[in-house]
Protein backbone atom coordinates (compact mmCIF):
# COMPACT_ATOMS: atom_id res chain seq x y z
CA UNK A 1 0.00 0.00 0.00
CA UNK A 2 0.95 3.73 -0.74
CA UNK A 3 0.87 6.61 2.11
CA UNK A 4 -1.60 8.15 0.23
CA UNK A 5 -4.87 9.01 1.25
CA UNK A 6 -8.39 10.41 0.03
CA UNK A 7 -10.15 12.62 2.10
CA UNK A 8 -14.05 13.26 0.87
CA UNK A 9 -14.90 15.97 0.00
CA UNK A 10 -18.56 16.40 0.03
CA UNK A 11 -18.88 20.48 0.93
CA UNK A 12 -19.02 20.52 4.82
CA UNK A 13 -16.43 19.99 7.08
CA UNK A 14 -13.33 20.62 8.50
CA UNK A 15 -11.37 19.18 5.66
CA UNK A 16 -8.20 21.94 6.50
CA UNK A 17 -7.19 20.38 9.92
CA UNK A 18 -7.67 16.69 8.76
CA UNK A 19 -5.70 17.60 5.51
CA UNK A 20 -3.31 19.55 7.56
CA UNK A 21 -2.55 16.65 9.96
CA UNK A 22 -2.09 13.98 7.08
CA UNK A 23 0.20 16.25 5.70
CA UNK A 24 2.30 16.57 9.08
CA UNK A 25 2.66 12.96 8.97
CA UNK A 26 4.21 13.35 5.58
CA UNK A 27 1.49 11.26 3.88
CA UNK A 28 -0.15 12.84 0.41
CA UNK A 29 -3.76 14.02 0.79
CA UNK A 30 -6.02 13.76 -2.30
CA UNK A 31 -9.38 15.96 -1.81
CA UNK A 32 -11.84 13.67 -2.95
CA UNK A 33 -15.14 15.23 -4.44
CA UNK A 34 -15.40 13.27 -7.60
CA UNK A 35 -16.67 9.02 -7.59
CA UNK A 36 -13.55 8.03 -9.40
CA UNK A 37 -11.36 9.32 -7.26
CA UNK A 38 -13.23 8.07 -4.19
CA UNK A 39 -13.74 4.32 -5.95
CA UNK A 40 -9.81 4.65 -6.91
CA UNK A 41 -8.53 5.48 -3.41
CA UNK A 42 -6.13 3.38 -1.27
CA UNK A 43 -7.87 4.44 1.96
CA UNK A 44 -10.11 6.88 2.36
CA UNK A 45 -11.10 9.62 5.54
CA UNK A 46 -14.46 10.98 5.73
CA UNK A 47 -14.44 13.98 8.01
CA UNK A 48 -17.49 15.80 9.22
CA UNK A 49 -19.01 18.17 11.11
CA UNK A 50 -22.05 19.74 11.11
CA UNK A 51 -25.65 18.00 11.60
CA UNK A 52 -26.00 14.73 9.98
CA UNK A 53 -29.17 15.16 7.50
CA UNK A 54 -27.53 18.31 5.79
CA UNK A 55 -24.47 16.19 5.45
CA UNK A 56 -26.06 12.86 4.15
CA UNK A 57 -27.65 15.24 1.56
CA UNK A 58 -25.03 16.53 0.57
CA UNK A 59 -23.13 13.67 -0.17
CA UNK A 60 -26.02 12.39 -1.63
CA UNK A 61 -26.63 14.95 -4.29
CA UNK A 62 -22.97 14.39 -5.02
CA UNK A 63 -23.36 11.29 -5.63
CA UNK A 64 -20.70 9.88 -3.11
CA UNK A 65 -22.50 7.34 -1.38
CA UNK A 66 -22.55 4.98 -4.30
CA UNK A 67 -18.72 5.82 -4.61
CA UNK A 68 -18.21 5.27 -0.44
CA UNK A 69 -19.82 1.60 -1.01
CA UNK A 70 -17.96 0.38 -4.01
CA UNK A 71 -14.70 1.35 -2.27
CA UNK A 72 -15.40 -0.59 0.80
CA UNK A 73 -16.19 -3.60 -1.16
CA UNK A 74 -12.47 -3.41 -2.26
CA UNK A 75 -11.11 -4.12 1.45
CA UNK A 76 -9.49 -1.05 1.51
CA UNK A 77 -9.53 1.15 5.02
CA UNK A 78 -12.10 4.06 5.76
CA UNK A 79 -12.01 5.83 8.39
CA UNK A 80 -15.09 8.10 9.26
CA UNK A 81 -14.48 10.84 11.85
CA UNK A 82 -17.12 12.44 14.24
CA UNK A 83 -19.71 13.01 12.05
CA UNK A 84 -18.03 11.02 9.48
CA UNK A 85 -17.94 8.28 11.97
CA UNK A 86 -22.03 8.30 12.97
CA UNK A 87 -22.77 8.59 8.84
CA UNK A 88 -21.44 4.94 8.63
CA UNK A 89 -24.17 3.76 10.78
CA UNK A 90 -28.03 2.93 9.31
CA UNK A 91 -29.68 5.72 10.96
CA UNK A 92 -29.43 8.99 13.19
CA UNK A 93 -32.33 10.23 15.19
CA UNK A 94 -30.67 13.56 15.10
CA UNK A 95 -33.30 16.59 13.98
CA UNK A 96 -35.83 13.44 12.74
CA UNK A 97 -34.93 9.83 11.76
CA UNK A 98 -32.67 10.13 9.12
CA UNK A 99 -30.79 7.42 6.62
CA UNK A 100 -27.26 7.17 6.59
CA UNK A 101 -24.74 5.29 4.88
CA UNK A 102 -25.29 2.03 6.56
CA UNK A 103 -21.49 0.20 6.63
CA UNK A 104 -22.31 -0.49 10.34
CA UNK A 105 -25.13 -1.74 11.89
CA UNK A 106 -26.69 -0.03 14.60
CA UNK A 107 -28.21 4.24 14.94
CA UNK A 108 -26.66 7.14 16.04
CA UNK A 109 -28.79 8.25 19.13
CA UNK A 110 -28.70 11.18 21.55
CA UNK A 111 -26.01 11.38 24.26
CA UNK A 112 -28.63 10.89 27.36
CA UNK A 113 -29.23 14.17 28.83
CA UNK A 114 -28.72 13.07 32.56
CA UNK A 115 -25.66 11.00 34.00
CA UNK A 116 -25.87 7.68 35.31
CA UNK A 117 -26.89 9.19 38.85
CA UNK A 118 -30.08 10.45 36.82
CA UNK A 119 -28.44 14.14 37.63
CA UNK A 120 -28.71 16.09 34.24
CA UNK A 121 -25.28 17.12 32.61
CA UNK A 122 -24.15 19.46 29.80
CA UNK A 123 -24.73 18.87 26.83
CA UNK A 124 -22.82 18.48 24.04
CA UNK A 125 -20.06 16.46 25.09
CA UNK A 126 -17.14 18.88 24.89
CA UNK A 127 -13.75 18.27 25.86
CA UNK A 128 -10.97 15.90 26.55
CA UNK A 129 -11.80 12.97 27.48
CA UNK A 130 -9.84 9.43 28.17
CA UNK A 131 -10.31 6.37 25.91
CA UNK A 132 -11.37 3.12 28.10
CA UNK A 133 -10.85 -0.13 26.33
CA UNK A 134 -14.23 -1.85 25.37
CA UNK A 135 -15.47 -5.49 26.80
CA UNK A 136 -13.30 -7.93 24.85
CA UNK A 137 -11.78 -5.77 22.56
CA UNK A 138 -8.29 -6.08 20.79
CA UNK A 139 -6.32 -2.87 20.10
CA UNK A 140 -3.52 -4.50 18.89
CA UNK A 141 -3.74 -4.54 14.67
CA UNK A 142 -5.84 -1.67 15.15
CA UNK A 143 -5.33 2.10 14.78
CA UNK A 144 -5.03 2.25 18.71
CA UNK A 145 -2.88 0.05 18.31
CA UNK A 146 0.36 1.69 20.44
CA UNK A 147 -2.28 4.16 22.01
CA UNK A 148 -2.34 3.69 25.77
CA UNK A 149 -5.70 3.31 27.81
CA UNK A 150 -6.81 6.34 29.44
CA UNK A 151 -4.87 8.80 26.86
CA UNK A 152 -6.98 11.86 26.64
CA UNK A 153 -8.57 12.97 22.89
CA UNK A 154 -11.42 16.29 22.36
CA UNK A 155 -14.99 14.99 21.94
CA UNK A 156 -17.71 17.47 20.67
CA UNK A 157 -20.87 15.64 20.04
CA UNK A 158 -24.12 15.94 21.19
CA UNK A 159 -24.89 12.56 19.19
CA UNK A 160 -23.28 9.13 19.61
CA UNK A 161 -23.31 5.78 17.57
CA UNK A 162 -25.27 3.14 19.16
CA UNK A 163 -23.55 -0.37 17.26
CA UNK A 164 -26.12 -3.10 17.56
CA UNK A 165 -23.36 -5.03 17.56
CA UNK A 166 -21.28 -4.56 20.78
CA UNK A 167 -17.86 -6.29 19.40
CA UNK A 168 -17.44 -3.71 17.01
CA UNK A 169 -16.94 -0.85 19.10
CA UNK A 170 -13.05 -1.06 20.05
CA UNK A 171 -13.18 1.84 22.41
CA UNK A 172 -15.28 3.82 24.79
CA UNK A 173 -15.26 6.71 26.84
CA UNK A 174 -17.37 8.01 30.07
CA UNK A 175 -19.34 11.09 30.31
CA UNK A 176 -20.91 11.43 33.95
CA UNK A 177 -21.01 7.72 34.01
CA UNK A 178 -22.73 7.02 30.40
CA UNK A 179 -20.46 5.09 27.99
CA UNK A 180 -19.98 6.81 24.69
CA UNK A 181 -18.42 4.76 21.64
CA UNK A 182 -15.32 6.25 20.77
CA UNK A 183 -13.79 4.04 18.34
CA UNK A 184 -15.47 1.53 16.19
CA UNK A 185 -14.29 -0.87 13.80
CA UNK A 186 -15.85 -3.49 11.80
CA UNK A 187 -13.30 -5.23 9.25
CA UNK A 188 -11.90 -2.71 6.99
CA UNK A 189 -13.89 0.16 8.38
CA UNK A 190 -13.31 2.14 11.21
CA UNK A 191 -14.92 5.32 12.81
CA UNK A 192 -13.59 7.72 15.52
CA UNK A 193 -16.18 9.69 17.50
CA UNK A 194 -13.43 12.10 18.70
CA UNK A 195 -11.34 14.23 16.33
CA UNK A 196 -7.59 13.08 16.47
CA UNK A 197 -6.55 15.36 14.10
CA UNK A 198 -7.38 17.58 17.09
CA UNK A 199 -6.36 15.42 20.11
CA UNK A 200 -2.26 16.70 20.11
CA UNK A 201 0.04 13.86 19.99
CA UNK A 202 -1.56 10.81 21.12
CA UNK A 203 -4.04 11.65 18.31
CA UNK A 204 -1.71 12.13 15.46
CA UNK A 205 -0.51 9.03 16.50
CA UNK A 206 -3.86 6.96 15.34
CA UNK A 207 -4.10 9.28 12.30
CA UNK A 208 -0.53 7.64 11.58
CA UNK A 209 -1.23 4.00 12.13
CA UNK A 210 -4.44 4.46 9.89
CA UNK A 211 -1.44 5.35 7.06
CA UNK A 212 -0.05 2.19 7.92
CA UNK A 213 -2.72 -0.25 8.00
CA UNK B 1 -16.76 13.82 33.04
CA UNK B 2 -15.52 15.54 30.41
CA UNK B 3 -11.79 17.28 31.58
CA UNK B 4 -11.69 20.99 32.32
CA UNK B 5 -10.17 22.45 29.57
CA UNK B 6 -6.94 25.35 29.60
CA UNK B 7 -7.84 28.11 26.58
CA UNK B 8 -5.60 30.18 25.41
CA UNK B 9 -7.19 33.44 24.28
CA UNK B 10 -5.62 35.49 21.58
CA UNK B 11 -7.69 39.14 20.72
CA UNK B 12 -6.43 39.60 17.21
CA UNK B 13 -6.02 42.72 15.58
CA UNK B 14 -5.00 42.78 12.33
CA UNK B 15 -1.93 40.69 11.91
CA UNK B 16 -1.13 41.31 16.08
CA UNK B 17 -1.94 39.56 19.16
CA UNK B 18 -3.07 42.21 21.35
CA UNK B 19 -4.34 42.63 24.93
CA UNK B 20 -6.39 45.88 27.04
CA UNK B 21 -8.03 46.13 29.82
CA UNK B 22 -11.77 45.80 29.92
CA UNK B 23 -11.56 44.81 26.55
CA UNK B 24 -10.20 48.59 25.81
CA UNK B 25 -6.53 50.17 25.37
CA UNK B 26 -5.32 47.89 23.27
CA UNK B 27 -1.52 47.25 23.07
CA UNK B 28 0.44 44.84 20.85
CA UNK B 29 1.53 41.55 22.40
CA UNK B 30 3.46 40.10 19.23
CA UNK B 31 3.19 37.92 16.56
CA UNK B 32 -0.63 35.12 16.70
CA UNK B 33 0.48 32.34 15.30
CA UNK B 34 3.37 32.20 17.57
CA UNK B 35 2.26 32.34 20.34
CA UNK B 36 -0.49 30.04 19.12
CA UNK B 37 1.71 27.50 18.23
CA UNK B 38 4.03 28.16 21.89
CA UNK B 39 0.87 27.49 23.95
CA UNK B 40 -0.10 24.42 21.91
CA UNK B 41 3.42 22.74 22.58
CA UNK B 42 3.00 23.93 26.74
CA UNK B 43 0.05 21.82 26.60
CA UNK B 44 -3.27 24.16 26.08
CA UNK B 45 -6.19 21.88 25.55
CA UNK B 46 -7.67 24.37 23.24
CA UNK B 47 -6.89 28.08 21.04
CA UNK B 48 -9.67 30.75 21.24
CA UNK B 49 -9.16 33.33 18.58
CA UNK B 50 -11.21 36.60 18.10
CA UNK B 51 -11.00 39.62 15.96
CA UNK B 52 -11.99 42.40 18.16
CA UNK B 53 -11.81 45.02 15.53
CA UNK B 54 -14.39 42.31 13.36
CA UNK B 55 -17.64 43.68 13.73
CA UNK B 56 -16.52 47.31 13.54
CA UNK B 57 -15.47 46.62 9.84
CA UNK B 58 -18.45 44.09 10.07
CA UNK B 59 -15.80 41.12 8.80
CA UNK B 60 -13.82 38.40 9.92
CA UNK B 61 -9.93 39.00 8.67
CA UNK B 62 -8.60 35.72 10.63
CA UNK B 63 -8.73 33.23 7.53
CA UNK B 64 -5.49 33.62 7.24
CA UNK B 65 -4.35 33.78 10.51
CA UNK B 66 -6.05 30.70 11.47
CA UNK B 67 -5.50 29.18 8.00
CA UNK B 68 -1.35 29.43 9.14
CA UNK B 69 -1.74 28.49 12.62
CA UNK B 70 -3.78 25.35 11.55
CA UNK B 71 -1.17 23.54 10.13
CA UNK B 72 0.92 23.02 12.54
CA UNK B 73 -1.30 23.22 15.84
CA UNK B 74 -3.61 19.95 16.36
CA UNK B 75 -5.56 21.10 18.94
CA UNK B 76 -9.10 22.53 18.45
CA UNK B 77 -9.77 26.16 17.46
CA UNK B 78 -12.41 28.71 18.16
CA UNK B 79 -12.77 32.13 15.65
CA UNK B 80 -14.89 34.87 16.85
CA UNK B 81 -15.02 38.05 15.70
CA UNK B 82 -17.80 39.51 12.76
CA UNK B 83 -19.51 36.13 12.06
CA UNK B 84 -22.92 37.29 10.71
CA UNK B 85 -23.91 34.40 8.43
CA UNK B 86 -23.83 30.78 7.99
CA UNK B 87 -21.54 31.47 5.31
CA UNK B 88 -19.30 34.01 6.79
CA UNK B 89 -18.86 30.75 9.91
CA UNK B 90 -18.38 27.90 6.79
CA UNK B 91 -15.49 30.06 5.71
CA UNK B 92 -14.16 29.94 8.80
CA UNK B 93 -14.38 26.49 9.81
CA UNK B 94 -13.11 26.09 6.38
CA UNK B 95 -10.11 27.89 6.93
CA UNK B 96 -9.24 25.98 10.06
CA UNK B 97 -11.24 26.72 12.74
CA UNK B 98 -13.51 23.97 14.80
CA UNK B 99 -15.83 25.99 16.09
CA UNK B 100 -17.30 29.97 16.00
CA UNK B 101 -17.92 32.14 18.17
CA UNK B 102 -20.59 34.80 18.08
CA UNK B 103 -22.15 38.23 19.43
CA UNK B 104 -22.97 41.12 18.11
CA UNK B 105 -24.99 39.65 15.04
CA UNK B 106 -26.52 37.13 17.38
CA UNK B 107 -27.66 39.92 19.23
CA UNK B 108 -29.14 41.73 17.09
CA UNK B 109 -30.97 38.51 15.39
CA UNK B 110 -31.13 35.87 17.63
CA UNK B 111 -32.24 33.11 15.29
CA UNK B 112 -29.28 33.51 13.59
CA UNK B 113 -28.24 30.69 16.51
CA UNK B 114 -30.74 28.58 15.20
CA UNK B 115 -29.46 28.63 11.61
CA UNK B 116 -25.71 28.25 12.36
CA UNK B 117 -26.67 25.11 14.77
CA UNK B 118 -28.85 23.67 12.00
CA UNK B 119 -26.53 24.21 9.45
CA UNK B 120 -23.41 23.32 11.01
CA UNK B 121 -24.13 21.77 14.15
CA UNK B 122 -24.70 22.89 17.78
CA UNK B 123 -21.63 21.38 19.22
CA UNK B 124 -19.73 24.29 16.85
CA UNK B 125 -21.57 27.22 17.65
CA UNK B 126 -20.35 29.61 21.02
CA UNK B 127 -22.40 32.13 21.69
CA UNK B 128 -19.56 34.83 23.13
CA UNK B 129 -21.30 37.38 25.82
CA UNK B 130 -19.35 40.43 27.16
CA UNK B 131 -21.06 40.75 30.40
CA UNK B 132 -21.16 44.00 32.33
CA UNK B 133 -22.50 44.15 35.79
CA UNK B 134 -25.29 46.79 36.86
CA UNK B 135 -25.89 45.64 40.32
CA UNK B 136 -25.49 42.39 42.90
CA UNK B 137 -27.02 39.70 40.38
CA UNK B 138 -27.88 41.38 37.59
CA UNK B 139 -25.18 41.90 34.46
CA UNK B 140 -25.93 43.31 30.77
CA UNK B 141 -24.52 41.76 27.31
CA UNK B 142 -22.57 44.19 25.55
CA UNK B 143 -21.07 43.82 21.60
CA UNK B 144 -17.92 45.16 19.76
CA UNK B 145 -15.34 44.79 22.80
CA UNK B 146 -17.66 46.46 25.42
CA UNK B 147 -18.39 49.54 23.72
CA UNK B 148 -21.94 48.49 22.53
CA UNK B 149 -24.90 48.18 25.17
CA UNK B 150 -27.68 45.60 24.01
CA UNK B 151 -29.99 46.05 27.20
CA UNK B 152 -30.33 42.52 26.87
CA UNK B 153 -30.17 40.64 30.43
CA UNK B 154 -27.02 38.17 30.26
CA UNK B 155 -28.65 35.16 31.76
CA UNK B 156 -31.93 35.71 30.25
CA UNK B 157 -29.45 35.97 26.80
CA UNK B 158 -27.90 32.48 27.92
CA UNK B 159 -31.25 31.06 28.64
CA UNK B 160 -32.45 32.04 25.42
CA UNK B 161 -28.94 31.43 23.13
CA UNK B 162 -28.69 27.48 24.62
CA UNK B 163 -32.53 27.19 23.71
CA UNK B 164 -31.77 28.58 20.08
CA UNK B 165 -28.75 25.90 19.53
CA UNK B 166 -25.93 27.56 20.92
CA UNK B 167 -23.64 24.57 21.96
CA UNK B 168 -21.58 26.70 24.08
CA UNK B 169 -20.77 29.78 26.11
CA UNK B 170 -18.14 31.96 26.16
CA UNK B 171 -18.52 34.27 28.99
CA UNK B 172 -16.35 37.18 29.79
CA UNK B 173 -16.59 39.94 32.54
CA UNK B 174 -15.90 43.10 30.87
CA UNK B 175 -15.02 44.50 34.64
CA UNK B 176 -12.53 41.96 35.22
CA UNK B 177 -11.09 41.54 31.66
CA UNK B 178 -7.39 42.51 31.67
CA UNK B 179 -7.56 42.97 35.65
CA UNK B 180 -5.89 39.80 36.61
CA UNK B 181 -8.11 40.20 39.57
CA UNK B 182 -9.99 36.98 39.87
CA UNK B 183 -13.14 36.06 37.38
CA UNK B 184 -16.49 37.52 37.93
CA UNK B 185 -17.51 34.28 39.89
CA UNK B 186 -21.05 35.47 40.92
CA UNK B 187 -21.58 35.87 37.03
CA UNK B 188 -20.25 32.30 36.09
CA UNK B 189 -21.98 30.63 38.94
CA UNK B 190 -25.50 32.39 37.78
CA UNK B 191 -24.76 31.39 34.00
CA UNK B 192 -23.70 28.33 34.87
CA UNK B 193 -26.96 27.39 37.37
CA UNK B 194 -29.13 28.48 34.32
CA UNK B 195 -28.34 27.11 30.96
CA UNK B 196 -26.77 23.05 30.60
CA UNK B 197 -24.40 23.98 27.73
CA UNK B 198 -20.91 24.49 28.71
CA UNK B 199 -19.80 27.84 29.38
CA UNK B 200 -15.92 29.24 29.45
CA UNK B 201 -14.86 31.13 32.20
CA UNK B 202 -13.20 34.10 31.11
CA UNK B 203 -12.12 37.99 31.87
CA UNK B 204 -9.75 38.06 35.46
CA UNK B 205 -7.18 35.48 35.42
CA UNK B 206 -4.14 36.47 37.79
CA UNK B 207 -3.23 33.34 39.40
CA UNK B 208 -3.70 29.82 39.80
CA UNK B 209 -6.02 30.20 42.83
CA UNK B 210 -8.72 31.94 40.42
CA UNK B 211 -8.24 29.11 38.08
CA UNK B 212 -9.22 26.66 40.69
CA UNK B 213 -12.02 29.26 42.11
CA UNK B 214 -13.36 29.20 38.42
CA UNK B 215 -13.57 25.54 38.54
CA UNK B 216 -14.99 24.89 41.74
CA UNK B 217 -16.99 27.47 42.58
CA UNK B 218 -18.68 27.97 39.50
CA UNK B 219 -18.88 24.75 37.55
CA UNK B 220 -16.98 26.59 34.48
CA UNK B 221 -16.19 23.61 32.54
CA UNK B 222 -13.50 25.44 30.51
CA UNK B 223 -11.53 28.47 31.55
CA UNK B 224 -9.78 31.15 29.17
CA UNK B 225 -6.76 32.95 29.94
CA UNK B 226 -5.03 35.71 27.93
CA UNK B 227 -2.49 38.07 29.77
CA UNK B 228 -1.68 35.84 32.13
CA UNK B 229 0.16 33.43 29.40
CA UNK B 230 1.29 36.36 27.02
CA UNK B 231 2.99 37.85 29.35
CA UNK B 232 4.73 34.99 30.82
CA UNK B 233 3.00 35.67 34.32
CA UNK B 234 1.99 32.05 34.59
CA UNK B 235 3.25 29.13 32.34
CA UNK B 236 -0.09 26.74 31.15
CA UNK B 237 2.28 23.91 32.82
CA UNK B 238 1.73 25.54 36.20
CA UNK B 239 -1.56 26.20 35.99
CA UNK B 240 -2.48 23.07 34.68
CA UNK B 241 -0.32 21.13 37.96
CA UNK B 242 -1.74 23.64 40.36
CA UNK B 243 -5.38 22.24 39.04
CA UNK B 244 -4.72 18.55 39.21
CA UNK B 245 -2.89 19.70 42.87
CA UNK B 246 -6.46 20.39 43.76
CA UNK B 247 -8.20 18.13 42.44
CA UNK B 248 -9.19 19.01 39.46
CA UNK B 249 -9.56 17.11 36.14
CA UNK B 250 -7.79 18.26 33.39
CA UNK B 251 -5.58 16.88 30.90
CA UNK B 252 -2.58 15.15 32.07
CA UNK B 253 0.36 15.30 29.68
Amino acid sequence: MTNKVTVVDYGVGNLFSVRGAVEHLEADVIMGSKSDDICEADRLLLPGVGAFADAMDDMRQRGLIEPVLEFCKKGRPLLGICLGMQMLFERSEEFGNHEGIGLVEGAVVAIPDTGSDGSKHRIPHVGWNELVKSEGANWRGSILNGIDEMSSMYFVHSFMASPSDASHCLAECHYNGRAISAVIQKDNIMGCQFHPEKSAEPGLMIVKEFLSL
Amino acid sequence: MAKIRIIARLDVKGTNLIKGVHLEGLRVVGNPNQHAIQYYQEGADEILYMDVVASLYGRNNLTEVVRKTAKDLFIPITVGGGIRTVEDATEILRSGADKVAVNTAATKRPELLSELSRRLGSQCIVLSIEAKKIRDGKWEAYTDNGRERTGLDVIEWAVRGSELGAGEILLTSIDKEGTNKNFDLQLIKAVTENVDIPVIASGGMGSTDHFVDAVNESDATAVAMADVIHFNKISLNEIRNAALDAGINVRKL
